[in-house]
Parts: structure tokens; C-alpha cells; sequence
């Protein structure tokens, strides 16, 4: 039946902190990040891995963690959007960015979308506006259009 | 001005004078700390203790009458909390409020399948249980025997007599029917030159689809007997006005609390009837219930936006190219149920004419039922269906006649000094330049190049094509146009309520009637406030979100239809400008009594203007009137309470529901949109290479969150004009119910898009403004025009919305083979 199955104990990196959990295997990375860590900036938009609502960054790459179970995490390192910016209002460039150039309007896509971003740039500090559109293929966003989380992507790899 | 200004229906407003400092500025929004922090709080991010998680079980079938459920075993399983069956819900709820007359009323609809399901996904069983997962697995336990009966899944072939009925109280497959008759069109037929005539249009059915699904945590307290509902509906008071009555739950017994939603865009109205099963369960239960839709449940059961399908369009065009009018018959499908229909088959009619001066005009409207998901009102509801079937006409007419598709907008626009111009039905275009418009998106593209770029092309195998579409956007509804469809509706106007405080600390608070969806309502009003109170927007607190119990509202509240810049701004307008009148009165007297005229707000004091050292802080003001009211004349304290609401009402009347005539909405925005494209003559791929976008929306509180609007307007249009669409098949069966099958539209399917805008503002709105943000689905008719454009002569006309390579590729074929072109033309 549901929760029965095997439980995990696994040890992974959470922005910076080392933590041990016991997981139930079928539970997902992003139910256990929600539910269980109760850190509720990482969203769920489709359940298929198209939307990137819950995108998280593991071991340095963007990755969506509704398609990644808990116990797959054991070992890794993981950041959350919890981790950009200091403390509760501190914004870091990216997110200064996106406040000034209007690149998010409902905000659900958005920890995704900074996420992803954030390892884009660090891959690729100074990318065209047609290699940020296409790195952005994994997030959907419908409030946008993109354009603007473009070029909030634009400018904060100018800064 | 039209000289006629004086015999209109309403005269222009008067406008504050005080708005300006912030108002117009790109002021960063209040909201985007918390959203880029992760720290907003969304439905699903809540919780309460004793709470279970719903799953429901739901109709493989489209058609099926429900033979007899069985929960035991699911019931059984350890954890399971409760269910809740179609069954007791007929027993629980009285069937939902009709908008429309009969036979469409006698239509009952409940919040779950009783007798027989309608739709696929149509929810049978509601399982709740101790977590999601949990739920979710019980539910595959719940035994359900249907008997399958045959469907109806195309909105005009349902109206035929041996089609099988959907609603058996109805009748007949017709939710509402009536004709809209403006003019003299069978005298404009008989004397045009011309007569154009296209066999069948067809708009699609998609859905904007908001990225965060319906949701809802719902508590009926058994303690209080209040039934609190924290939920991401975007237009609570509508939703009460449903479910209320048909569980017996007073208005104060209903509790409506949202914080941050995650986009709605129309789709989010119409979730009453899942808070009206979330209730029932937790009543049943006796425990909070949490409900979180998967993405395939939203794409397959909660709204879609309206299909139409135009037939027999007659099309009267004079030898100079002036178009006249023109006669139709709309099929309108509404899906399974009608649970914001049949109001979509009115709405439309706000923008008769679209953005010309077409006189002659008859539409005979049936909205049908279908075995589909019922539709909601999708962002440009019910107007772009229309507004797309116009440009089809204007660029057929072109093409046909061989008129230039600029030269003959511009002759057939309403020209910029008929403002404010009434349409056939009594409707009054507040004001507007469409050919300023147009000529500005064609700057944006370099139309001349452009024009060199599509002749180069010949023969390359690539066939570039340039289109246009002209849309209207048009807001605040006067509800009073619902009588139009049924004379019997207690409905009329419009109106928003918001809340301004001047605290005992001396914060200025603000709360409103409205629920966001990432509009920015937080900072516009902000600006607002700050303007007319003289201090900065940080010194605004707006309350986030909605709150039924503690903030003000009204029957029309919500966030819906292109008005809060007029509705929801008008009413902050008012309560600022009562605050601010009590705060002048109180500093008068503070300031030994002097005259109110003399006494201004500045820099966050109420002060003597023409002395600013005679001045008394906010917090002054406040601390007296809260806490040291003895100082103040008597008179004085017993008229000010520094806690001041205010109900913005548009100056409507009560619409003609005989004749189909009236003001049926106060402003019209406007959106002139080109594309260029480029369509492969192998395939029919369609690459967008290029793409602007001008609007007009009157006065701009905050121009950056307009742009983004717009932008946002335009993605909707392009994935819904190339990528988005919803597959039925033949059985009922939708075949694309997730993000995998059902592409919305990424990154890389919508261009960076050049954006443009004029001004001209309302003169019937307290601030100039304009409602927007619906778009009038630019897109559609821009995209439709440009892949005309770039088809080869004797082609098909483009038929439809929706335009994936197969159906360009068939378009572009039919040429070479000859086939019928949909389209015909009698001249004299």
C-alpha cells in the first residue's frame, strides 16, 4: 500500500547545511523538500518534468526534482531557492535583476527560472540572447511571454 | 471630442488631480521580494493540523451513466479518512444557480457526477486520506460500474436531432439561443457591390492554463459552523454566489482567504464546484481537506476556453472597399456543463463591430453542450473569438477583392476623431487611434523591408508572410448586459471596494476587494495612495491577497475582466481621497483651526501650505484621533474614523434586453499586432521571425507592469495560434492532458517581442485609465493573417485558429490540387 516499502537513510548537503533524513522510496525529491524540509519555494507545475516549476540545483546542474526520488539525493549537494540572497530580504544580482527588469509577474515560475539561470551563468557568464532562450527551453512560464526574464538574464550577466 | 459627445449614454468624468508624482512611473513592485525569496505563499504551500489530502476518482468516460459505485474496500484501507460519492452529493447539494433561461436552466449541474458523467475526468468519487500518496493509491480501490453511452464531441453536429442528448431536463443539446440583429444587413447584402462569403471559421479550444493548478485547503469548523476556504479561486465572491446556496452556507459562513496565486487568467472562476465537494468532504469528515490538482486533472477537468465555430458568414463590401457588416451563424461549445455560460454568449457582443465601422451586422448565436470539460472564461473571453472572425473577414475581403490589407483597415477603421464612438449596439468606444497603432507595428518590423524580404523568397521553398491583427480589449463590464441572455437576472453594473486606514502608528494601510494573479496590484495601488497622501509608495502597506473577513468587497470583487486600473483603482482613488479629507479635517483643527483649504499633505505631514513648519506628522494625526480624542471638538471626533471604504461604481444603465442595446462596458483598450512569418512549402512548420506588439490601454498607473502584461498576452496568443490545442477524439477521450502532450508554449516558441504603445486616455475613468491585460488574442488574428499572407493564390483560406504544420501544409496544397477555397465572391 502507499507509504509501505523500504525507508532510506540518506546524507545530503541542504544550501550549505549537512543533514540525515529517513525517506520512504517512493517519495519524490520535491515532496521531500516541501513536505518535509517544509521549504515551500520550490514549486510543482506538471508532474511530468516539463514545466521546471521545481527546478533545484544538484551537485552544480539544474535539475527538476519532481523527477528525482529523496533517496536518489543521498550524497548530493543541493540548493534550493531558499539559498539566493542573504537572509529574509537580502536579493542577489540575479534577483535584483529580475525586480528591476519585471521578469517575473506571478512569481510561480520563478525559483525555477532563477535556478536554472543562476547555473547558466555560471557556465556561461556572458550568454547570447538566443543561448538564454534556449536554456530556458525547461521552464515554463505563462505569464511573461519570456521576454522579460530575458532580459533580466541579460542584465545580470552585465553587472 | 465627438460633437455628438453630449447625446452619449455617460459625459466624461472628472479626473484626480493629484495623481501623477507616482502614478505613470516604473515603481518596482511591492510583491517580487517575497516571490524571487520563494517566500510567497501559494495554496498547496499551506497546512493545518489534522488535515487529509483528496484525490478524486474521475470518468475514463465521456458519456457514461454511473451503474453503482462501491467504496468498501477503499474505505478499508488503514489512514483512509472518508470518501464522498456522486451519490451523497445529490442527497448534499442543491444543483448549482443557471444564468440561463430555459430549457438551458433546467440543466443540473452538481459538483460531482450524480447520475451519469459528462465529460471525461468529470470527478465521481472524492477519497480523503492521510497524504497524498495514500489517497491517491485508496482511490484505485473505489469500483465504479458505467454503462457507456454515446457522445457528442463536435459543438454543431451536437444540435443535430439524432445526436445523443447530453442533459435529458433540457431537451436538447441547446444551452442558449438568440439572435443579435444591428442594422439593416439583408438590405446591406442586396445594394453592396460585393458579397464575400466564407463557408466555415473555426476558434479552438485551448487554455491559458496558469502554471500553479487549482487548489484549495478547506475547513468547515464544526465549532464556529464557518466553512473557510483558502483557495486560489480568482473571483471568490462569484464562487459564493454559486456554491452558498447550493450547500445552504449563509455569506458570513463562507470564508475566503488567498495570499499569492499563481497566474488564473479566467480558468480559476470557475473551481466552485470543487469547493463545493472540498466542503462537503470536510464536513462529512470533520477535518480540514486539502485538494492540489495534478496538471493533467487541470488540463482535462477545470475549464477550457470557449471553441466557436462560424458558419454561412455573408460579407457585404462596397467597390471602394468600405465593408458594411456582416451575417453569421455562431456555434458556441460550451462543453458538459454551463458554469459561467451562457454569459460568453453576450460578452462578445461588447465589441460588435471589433475596431471598424461595420454597421450592418446580424449574428444568430447557439451556445451548445458537448461531452467535453465545461469552459470558463480564458483570458479575451469570449470577444476574441469574434474579434479573430473579423480580422478573417478584413483579410479575406482583401485578398478576395484586392485591396491592400493596410489601406483597407485603414478605410474600414473607426477613425481617430469618431471617438468616442457608438457601435451598432449602443456601445460606446471611450476613445482610441488604431491608425497610429498600425502604423507603429509596421515601423517596429520595417514593413518596406519586409515587403522585399517576402518577394526575395519566391521560390526559395520558404514563403514569407506579413499579417495583422486588430483587437479590443475591452473592461469593466456592466453585468446588467447577463439580462441580455436572461431578462430574468437580478444582475447590473459593476463596481470594487477597497479599505484605507490611517493606523494608530500613522501607517497607511490599504485593503482591497481583489485577488492577483501576479498583476502587481500591490505596487499600482501603492502609487496611487502615495500620490494622493503625499508620501512615498513604501509607506503604503497593502495587505497581500484577499481576505473575505477582513477586507471590503463587493458582489462584483475578484480579479477578472481587464478592470482593476478602473474598478479596483477607482475604489483606492475614493477611500485615499476620504482619508485624506478626514486627515486634512483633524490637522485643520490640530493646527488651531485653521481653514481646511489651507491645509495640504507633503512629504508624510498634514501641514499649512503656506507655512511647511507648521506641520503635524502622520502618526500625529492618528495618535489623536485613536488615543487622544479628548483634544479634538466633539463634532470633529464623532465624524472621523480615519478607516475609510469606498465603492467604485461605473455610471451604467440597465441594458435593452429586448432589442440587444446598451453600454455594455466602459473601456476599450486596444492591441494592433504584427508578424512576420515564414512558412516551409515542405513541411507547413511556421517560424515566427519577427513580432510586435503595440497597445492601448489609456493611461499607464505603471508602464513596465503594462509592457509585461502585454508580453504576457502575446505568449498566450502565439502558443494557442501554433502549439496549443486540445485533442479530442471521436469518443470523448482528450488525448493531451499533460505538459507532454499538450505543449505550452516555451522559450523558444515565442520571440523577443517588439513592443510599442500610444496613449489615449479614457475620458470616463477617474485616473484615464483603461482595463487591460486580456489582450483581445491579438495573436490569433495576427498569425492566421500572416500564414494567409504567405499562401500560394488559389490556396484555402485560413480557416482556423490553431495552425500546426499539418494543417498549413494541407492549406498549401490545396492549391496545386484545386480544391475548394472556402470562399466565395458575387459581384454586381
Amino acid at each position: 500500500m502507499a507509504d509501505s516499502g523500504a525507508v532510506h537513510t540518506i546524507e545530503l548537503t541542504i544550501n550549505g547545511e549537512q543533514q540525515t533524513h529517513n525517506v520512504m522510496s517512493r517519495q519524490l525529491l520535491v515532496h521531500f523538500i516541501r513536505d518535509v524540509l517544509g521549504m515551500r519555494g520550490t514549486h510543482i507545475g506538471c508532474d511530468t518534468g516539463n514545466c521546471g516549476a521545481c527546478t533545484i540545483i544538484v551537485d552544480g546542474q539544474p535539475v527538476k526534482s519532481c523527477m528525482m526520488l529523496a533517496a536518489q539525493a543521498d550524497g548530493r549537494s543541493i540548493e534550493t531557492i531558499e539559498s539566493l540572497g542573504d537572509g529574509p530580504d537580502g536579493l542577489d544580482p540575479l534577483q535584483e535583476a529580475f525586480r528591476e527588469h519585471h521578469g517575473l509577474q506571478c512569481g510561480f515560475c520563478t525559483p525555477g527560472v532563477l535556478l536554472n539561470a543562476k547555473t547558466l551563468l555560471a557556465e556561461n557568464p556572458n550568454p547570447s540572447t538566443d543561448e538564454i532562450r534556449r536554456a530556458l527551453l525547461g521552464n515554463i512560464c505563462r505569464c511573461t511571454g519570456y521576454t522579460n526574464i530575458v532580459k533580466s538574464i541579460e542584465a545580470a550577466a552585465a553587472k | 471630442m465627438n460633437p455628438d459627445a453630449k447625446t452619449l449614454p455617460y459625459s466624461p468624468v472628472e479626473q484626480s488631480e493629484r495623481l501623477g508624482q507616482w502614478s505613470g512611473k516604473n515603481v518596482p513592485r511591492k510583491e517580487d521580494k517575497r516571490l524571487l525569496k520563494g517566500q510567497g505563499a501559494f495554496v498547496d504551500d499551506l497546512w493545518m493540523h489534522r488535515m487529509g489530502y483528496v484525490h478524486f476518482v474521475r470518468s475514463p468516460h465521456a458519456h457514461a451513466r454511473i451503474v453503482s459505485i462501491d467504496v468498501s474496500k477503499c474505505e478499508a484501507v488503514p489512514g483512509v479518512y472518508a470518501t464522498l460519492t456522486g451519490k451523497e452529493v445529490g442527497e448534499l447539494q442543491e444543483p448549482y444557480f443557471q444564468m440561463a433561461p430555459e430549457p438551458g436552466a433546467n440543466a443540473k449541474d452538481y459538483c460531482m457526477a450524480v447520475d451519469k458523467a459528462r465529460f471525461m475526468g468529470e470527478p465521481v468519487v472524492a477519497v480523503l486520506a492521510e497524504s497524498r500518496e495514500l489517497a491517491r493509491d485508496a482511490a484505485e480501490l473505489v469500483e465504479v460500474e458505467y454503462e457507456v453511452l454515446p457522445a457528442v464531441v463536435d459543438g454543431v453536429a451536437t444540435v443535430e436531432p439524432d445526436a445523443p442528448i447530453i442533459h435529458d431536463e433540457v431537451g436538447s443539446n441547446v444551452g442558449w439561443h438568440g439572435v443579435y440583429d444591428y442594422g439593416d444587413v439583408d438590405w446591406a447584402l442586396d445594394n453592396a457591390d460585393h458579397v464575400v462569403r466564407i463557408d466555415r471559421l473555426h476558434f479552438h479550444r485551448f487554455s491559458s492554463a496558469p502554471l500553479e493548478c487549482s487548489a484549495a485547503l478547506v475547513n468547515w469548523d464544526p465549532g464556529t459552523g464557518v466553512c473557510e476556504f483558502q483557495t486560489n479561486n480568482q473571483m471568490p465572491m462569484f464562487a459564493a454566489m454559486f456554491l452558498g446556496p447550493a450547500i445552504g452556507l449563509g455569506i458570513d459562513h463562507m470564508q475566503f482567504v488567498t495570499q499569492d496565486i499563481g497566474g488564473g487568467f479566467g480558468i480559476k472562476i470557475t473551481s466552485y464546484t470543487y469547493l463545493t465537494a472540498l466542503a462537503l468532504l470536510s464536513r462529512k469528515a470533520g477535518r480540514p481537506v486539502k485538494w492540489t490538482e495534478y496538471r493533467w486533472e487541470h488540463l482535462a477537468a477545470s475549464a477550457h476556453g470557449n471553441e466557436r465555430t462560424f458558419l454561412d458568414v455573408e460579407v457585404p463590401v462596397m467597390s471602394d472597399g468600405t465593408i458594411l457588416g456582416f451575417k453569421l451563424r455562431a456555434f458556441d461549445d460550451a462543453g458538459a456543463y454551463m458554469r459561467y455560460e451562457p454569459l460568453g454568449a453576450v460578452i462578445w457582443s461588447q465589441v460588435v463591430p471589433g475596431n471598424y465601422r461595420f454597421k450592418h451586422i446580424r449574428v444568430d448565436y447557439t451556445e451548445t453542450f458537448t461531452n467535453k470539460c465545461p469552459v470558463g472564461p480564458n483570458r479575451g473571453y469570449s470577444r476574441l473569438q469574434h474579434l479573430w472572425m473579423i480580422e478573417r473577414i478584413v483579410d479575406t475581403v482583401a485578398h478576395e477583392l484586392g485591396f491592400d490589407p493596410v489601406e483597407l483597415r485603414k478605410l474600414n477603421y473607426i477613425q481617430p476623431e469618431d471617438f468616442p464612438y457608438e457601435a451598432p449596439n449602443g456601445c460606446i468606444y471611450d476613445s482610441g487611434d488604431y491608425h497610429a497603432m498600425l502604423d507603429k507595428a509596421l515601423e517596429l518590423v520595417d514593413y518596406p523591408a519586409v515587403k522585399q524580404r517576402k518577394e526575395a523568397a519566391a521560390g526559395s521553398g520558404k514563403r514569407i508572410g506579413i499579417g495583422i491583427g486588430t483587437t479590443l480589449d475591452s473592461g469593466t463590464n456592466n453585468f446588467g448586459q447577463s439580462r441580455i441572455i436572461n431578462p430574468e437576472l437580478p444582475f447590473s453594473g459593476n463596481g470594487e471596494a477597497a479599505f484605507c486606514k490611517l493606523d494608530l502608528y500613522g501607517e497607511v494601510t490599504v485593503t482591497l476587494g481583489t485577488t492577483p494573479q501576479g498583476q502587481g496590484h500591490e505596487t499600482t495601488t501603492a502609487q496611487v495612495v502615495a500620490d494622493i497622501l503625499g508620501i512615498t509608495p513604501e509607506m503604503v502597506h497593502v495587505r497581500a491577497g484577499y481576505n473575505k473577513a477582513n477586507h471590503t468587497y463587493v458582489g462584483f470583487s475578484g480579479t477578472y475582466a481587464s478592470q482593476f486600473a478602473v474598478t479596483g483603482l477607482g475604489a483606492v482613488i475614493g477611500a485615499a481621497e476620504k482619508l485624506r479629507g478626514e486627515m486634512v479635517r483633524v490637522g485643520a483643527a490640530m493646527l488651531g483651526g485653521v481653514d481646511e483649504d489651507d491645509v495640504e499633505l507633503a512629504d508624510g505631514f498634514v501641514r499649512l501650505a503656506g507655512n511647511p513648519e507648521a506641520a503635524i506628522p502622520f502618526i500625529g494625526i492618528a495618535a489623536t484621533v485613536f488615543s487622544n480624542v479628548a483634544e479634538l471638538p466633539g463634532e470633529l471626533a464623532d465624524s472621523v474614523s480615519l478607516n475609510c471604504r469606498h465603492v467604485y461604481r461605473p455610471p451604467f444603465a440597465v441594458p435593452n434586453s429586448e432589442d440587444k442595446t446598451g453600454q455594455l462596458t466602459l473601456t476599450y483598450a486596444s492591441q494592433v499586432h504584427v508578424a512576420v512569418v515564414e512558412v516551409d512549402e515542405e513541411t507547413g512548420a511556421v517560424e515566427l521571425l519577427d513580432y510586435a506588439a503595440v497597445d492601448e490601454c489609456g493611461r499607464k498607473v505603471n508602464p513596465q507592469i503594462v509592457e509585461g502584461q502585454v508580453h504576457g498576452a502575446t505568449g498566450h496568443g502565439i502558443g494557442a495560434a501554433l502549439y496549443e490545442t486540445f485533442n479530442y477524439d471521436s469518443d470523448g477521450q482528450l488525448l493531451n492532458a499533460t505538459f507532454m502532450d499538450y505543449h505550452a508554449a516555451t522559450s523558444l516558441d515565442v520571440p523577443m517581442i517588439k513592443y510599442g504603445d500610444i496613449e489615449c486616455p479614457s475620458p470616463f475613468t477617474p485616473n484615464g485609465a483603461k482595463g487591460m491585460g486580456e489582450g483581445g488574442g491579438a495573436p490569433l488574428s495576427t498569425i492566421s493573417s500572416a500564414i494567409q499572407d504567405a499562401l500560394p493564390e488559389g490556396a484555402h483560406i485560413v480557416y482556423d485558429t490553431h495552425n500546426p504544420p499539418e494543417r498549413v501544409y494541407d492549406l498549401l496544397r490545396s492549391a496545386s490540387l484545386g480544391l475548394p477555397r472556402g470562399v466565395s465572391v458575387t459581384s454586381r
